[in-house]
């Protein structure tokens, strides 16, 4: 099987292993945010890694779709939790 | 050889990119942690173009790179700007997590050897590459997104809809940034239109090469982002109510044209042969502006504030707010 697939394979995993235990770990809001995204690309590259199928082919299109998708909920996921944690903090200063 | 070369360098990116994404993570200072961040953005898009994903790669050093960071450097401006010393919890839940990370992970690369070790998988790509010339596009991914999956992307419109909703819910608009100075001004003017240029280049170019509707939208709101950063309120964004039609244009448009084919006797979202490239630009080009606005709004933090550009003498007023 391709190297190359697997060397960014393991490295999404490690993306995502470690996203996760800052997701959890870290205090503050965006810290968290900011863990869950690295989070997420960790996932986006296991996708891309399993479509490339060597070069001068083409890859897979499906997973990128997936993947292209994931990316704008991702940042409108990101969006929308700031703004929460905004209006939590200013509800919160009153 | 030549193989082995790009073996290394594959190495090479894959440790950098982790070690950027541990540096993000790890870092205590949450300014610092958001610029590695943007950094792993733009390694990440790298990444995808190595890997034969183009559309990826536009899309990631746009949004992944560029509209996040400049959402989370916006955050930062609303954070107290405390240094926390202790950003992360301590004790015997930081051990248990990291435990269990380990766990979760390894778990994650044993299936993924597993897979790896099959011998030949079935792949969709296949169906994909036979059925390409009905779709109306010669671009896969575009006629993966706009034809084959359209449902998903349908429904990923309408994601981004309630997380505009959301925004606008709970949120006010962020407090304006002064204007420019002349320099910056200057950079705007040349910067603005050439964005708007290339995002509508990229939206018709997706039909056939990388591009599309995603990327293009990304574009425009990296436009409107300039402009506020530029000094201007409303982001360049139009009335308050051509905002709130703007923003549903892009579900709308994609459940009219899926009504609209079931009168020729055709399933919901099932374009006829001929005419289907025409269609999925028509909805393209809605998802884009939908998507433009949507992402500006989400920076902006809540409904821009139109109409109030700044006087000349009120300049003062926003520079407090802004500092």
């Amino acid at each position: 099987m391709l190297a190359t697939g697997l060397i960014y394979n393991m490295a999404g995993v490690a993306l995502f292993a470690l996203g996760l235990r800052a997701a959890v770990l870290h205090r503050a809001l965006l810290g968290r945010v900011l863990a869950i995204n690295v989070c997420g690309a960790g996932v986006f590259m296991v996708f891309v890694a399993l479509a490339y199928q060597g070069p001068g082919q083409v890859a897979d299109a499906v997973p990128h779709a997936l993947v292209l998708t994931g990316i704008v909920v991702a940042v409108s996921a990101t969006a929308l939790a700031l703004a929460l944690g905004r209006s939590l903090r200013e509800s919160g200063d009153e | 050889m030549l193989a082995y070369l790009w073996n290394l360098l594959d190495l090479v990116l894959a440790s950098l990119v982790v070690a950027l994404g541990w540096a993000a993570v790890a870092s205590t200072d949450l300014r610092r942690g958001v610029v590695l961040f943007i950094a792993f953005g733009l390694l990440l898009a790298i990444i995808w173009a190595r890997l034969n994903a183009p559309d990826l790669a536009l899309a990631e050093a746009a949004i992944g790179a560029g509209l996040s960071g400049a959402l989370l450097l916006a955050a930062l401006r609303d954070e107290p700007a405390t240094v926390d010393d202790i950003a992360y919890k301590q004790g015997p839940v930081s051990w248990a997590t990291g435990l269990l990370s380990l766990v979760v992970g390894g778990a994650f690369a044993w299936a993924l050897l597993h897979a790896h070790s099959a011998a030949d998988p079935m792949r969709l790509a296949d169906q994909v590459s036979t059925h390409l010339e009905q779709s109306g596009v010669s671009n896969p991914v575009t006629a993966v997104l706009l034809n084959y999956r359209a449902y998903d992307t349908l429904l990923e419109l309408a994601v981004l809809l309630a997380a505009v909703l959301g925004i606008i819910a709970v949120g006010q608009a962020r407090p304006a940034y002064r204007p420019a100075g002349p320099l910056f001004g200057a950079l705007v003017g040349w910067l603005v239109p050439l964005l708007i240029v290339t995002g509508g280049y990229l939206l018709w170019v997706g039909a056939h090469a990388p591009g599309g509707a995603f990327q293009a939208g990304a574009l425009l709101a990296g436009a409107a982002v300039m402009l506020r950063l530029g000094g201007n309120p409303g982001a360049g964004l139009p009335s308050a109510v051509t905002q709130r039609w703007l923003l549903v244009s892009g579900v709308g448009v994609f459940i009219a044209v899926g009504l609209i084919v079931t009168v020729d006797g055709h399933a919901f979202l099932q374009y006829p042969h001929n005419g289907s490239g025409m269609l999925i630009l028509l909805i393209e080009s809605a998802a884009t502006l939908a998507i433009a606005t949507t992402l500006a709004l989400a920076y902006i933090g809540g409904t821009a504030p139109v109409g109030q550009d700044v006087a000349p003498g009120e300049e003062f007023k926003n520079q407090g707010l802004s500092d």
